[in-house]
């Protein structure tokens, strides 16, 4: 019963992330204990003891550091304490956030793949557009997410599609290298062997190559989405009272609310992780019904 | 020629033929006919002319030097005329068709060995050129507002008028920010790998923990790095190390497990120790993995710097500048910013990927000359 616990990675992972919990309060304790003494100088507070001190320091208003129970505890006030409709409540700016992150992802993802269809099928298209493609992502093109947003804006476009195109922009990426290399895979032999029943380009490629590239598909997609989520988040940057978690982190950065940031990055973290499952799980249930073995 | 191509040929020759009897552009608000543009109208000669290829055989540099021609007499018919006209745009796609044409003849003569494979090079450098070509002649002929999209040579104008002030925000983001930022959080992503190699136990702990965490949007802990370190660029590197430093950790982590059983089995009958089979075998086989984690960081390190600084900065720096310039609707600086940033990114990736071929010469992607 144990030994499977401690070979397989269930245990290291949590006995790991214990750990890094334990460093986590150590570090918010030295990194707002001075600030809690001078703050009880400042307000002539006197003979305090070392436990209220403790006390007080792992339960500051704005801490430098929160404790993971005071990210916990807004985390909670604003998801569950919160009408989903309200202006405060995380699953709100999360669901902003997310529905631009899936608008770029899918975007992206058909994108690349027609790229890749494209470059695979045509010499030329090969040549001049994968070395751009590869340069493309050499750019800090995050930069200019807050130009296109503003400039969108200028003309009229708002919401959802600024965010959603430089969703696109990044994803797009991982999936047209990673396609190619898939559509390229299938070997020689497999080629001829189609070539020998005289199949249709089209027929090649739909019965040979897009299954074959399916897995390099899947792969690309998880980079692919959470990049999207990247995008989006920054994104919403220069929307500033605008919503969504990045307008949340650069409020919360105004106003010093350090514990505000902290469950936005907390929810941001945990949105990547759900949409990474949620494509690990398409990807289980598209190679059972292909017939791979579960 | 395939059927391909020879739609290429055709439709480039038709419209040059076309645009001969459309008008070219507007000037003084009067439409201006071909014949006011005598180099246009020898290019227009020379595409008809092209369409006796379907009698006669033509060789692919023709088309070629169409194409450039093609691009040259529109730039230099832009000065001229206010506003484009249809003539315009018919001679702008004539062009693009025989640059396409181009490619598609020299991509496929390079796949039948006809060509000399060093030709190669022309066909991206021909598409990125064509880019330009055509980015510039719709945002000055089509009139599009400058906000919108400037054009090129507008970027080109501000980038060279505006030289003090980008090297200054060049040297406070990528020389103090990124540089520091960067060979900090590798440096220390690859010691926390050497240190935990020696347990298997956080070894599995910490894989997939660090491949998670890659995953996360780390960029939204600018905010507090700004807290923490101030306005200045120590903000900015904190925010490169965390971003570098799990990318780096777990490849030196994947790369370390690379080496094979039998090379490892190898080492151990030589009697060699811990540290010599890492230093001789174990290192050199991870090097691939190392690369790859430091060209994705090059990326990444910039993208870190420049977002941390839309949270607070000092009045200087490249994020700054853009954010502050897009606030002035001054578009062209924040392009000519973004172009520099483009160009620094680029380098970065390049000097370290001809790092990694010389020193994973031994590696087959590198053998076979494709990296």
């Amino acid at each position: 019963m144990m030994r499977p616990l401690i070979e397989g990675k269930t245990l290291p992972v949590l006995i790991v992330s214990a750990a890094l919990i334990i460093i986590w309060y150590c570090a918010s304790i030295g990194m707002n204990w001075q600030r809690q003494i001078d703050t009880y100088n400042r307000t002539d507070v006197v003979g305090w003891s070392t436990s209220e001190l403790l006390y007080d320091v792992l339960n500051q208003k704005k801490p430098l550091l929160p404790t993971p129970h005071q990210v916990a505890g807004e985390f909670w006030n604003t998801t569950i304490g919160q009408a989903v409709t309200s202006k405060r409540s995380l699953v709100y700016h999360g669901w902003i956030t997310l529905s631009a992150t899936l608008l770029g992802f899918v975007f992206g993802t058909l994108f690349g793949i027609s790229l890749a269809v494209l470059i695979v099928h045509s010499a030329a298209m090969d040549r001049s557009l994968m070395p751009w493609i590869i340069a493309s992502q050499t750019v800090p093109i995050l930069a200019i997410a807050p130009m296109v947003v503003v400039v969108l804006n200028a003309v009229g476009v708002s919401g959802l599609i600024p965010k959603a195109l430089i969703s696109t922009y990044l994803s797009f990426f991982p999936v047209v290298v990673g396609m190619v290399k898939g559509l390229r895979s299938p070997e020689g032999i497999q080629l001829d062997l189609m070539h020998t029943y005289s199949a249709s380009k089209f027929q090649t490629f739909w019965k040979l190559r897009w299954p074959t590239a399916l897995p390099y598909l899947f792969t690309s997609m998880k980079i692919g989405v959470a990049a999207s989520l990247v995008g989006a988040i920054v994104a919403e940057l220069p929307a500033g009272g605008g919503s969504g978690l990045g307008a949340r982190l650069l409020a919360g950065s105004y106003y010093g609310q350090t514990v505000q940031i902290w469950s936005a990055l907390v929810t941001a973290a945990l949105l990547a992780g759900a949409l990474i499952f949620c494509v690990s799980a398409v990807e289980r249930l598209t190679n059972l019904s292909m017939g791979a073995r579960a | 020629m395939t059927r391909f191509q020879k739609a290429l040929a055709l439709g480039a020759g038709l419209l040059c033929l076309l645009a001969l009897f459309l008008p070219y552009g507007r000037v003084d608000a009067a439409q201006s006919s071909i014949l006011s543009f005598p180099a246009v109208l020898a290019f227009l000669m020379a595409g008809v002319i092209s369409l006796a290829r379907f009698r006669l055989t033509l060789s692919y540099v023709a088309d070629g030097i169409l194409a450039v021609a093609g691009a040259v007499v529109l730039m230099g018919s832009l000065a001229m005329i206010d506003l484009a006209a249809p003539g315009f745009w018919c001679v702008l796609i004539a062009t693009w068709l025989f640059a396409w044409l181009f490619a598609e003849r020299l991509s496929t003569g390079i796949a039948k060995g006809t060509t000399p494979n060093q030709a190669g090079f022309l066909v991206p450098a021909m598409f990125g050129t064509a880019i330009l070509v055509v980015w510039e002649a719709v945002t000055r002929g089509g009139g599009v507002p400058t906000i919108l999209l400037p054009a090129p040579s507008g970027i080109w104008d501000q980038l060279i008028n505006s030289v003090p002030v980008l090297a200054a925000d060049f040297y406070q983001t990528f020389i103090k920010a990124v540089l520091t930022g960067y060979v900090m959080g590798c440096a220390a992503g690859f010691a926390v790998a050497i240190a935990i190699d020696r347990s298997p136990f956080l070894k599995r702990g910490l894989l997939p923990l660090g491949n998670f965490v890659s995953a996360l949007p780390l960029i939204g802990i600018a905010p507090i790095m700004v807290m923490w370190f101030g306005f200045d660029w120590q903000s900015k590197a904190a925010v490169v190390v965390v971003m570098t430093f799990f990318p780096m950790l777990v490849n030196t982590i994947s790369g370390l497990n690379a080496s094979g059983e039998m090379e490892r089995d190898l080492m151990r009958t030589y009697a060699s120790s811990y540290w010599q089979t890492l230093g001789k075998l174990r290192l050199p086989a991870a090097a691939p993995f190392i690369f790859n984690a430091l060209k994705i960081n090059s990326t990444l390190a910039l993208i870190g710097a420049i977002v941390a600084e839309f949270f607070g900065t000092p009045i200087v720096g490249m994020g700054f500048r853009i954010s502050s310039e897009i606030g002035k609707l001054n578009v062209e600086m924040v392009w000519a910013e973004i172009a520099v940033a483009a160009l620094a990114g680029s380098a970065f990736y390049g000097v370290m990927a001809l790092l990694e071929r010389a020193v994973t010469f031994w590696h087959p992607s590198v053998r076979s000359g494709r990296a």
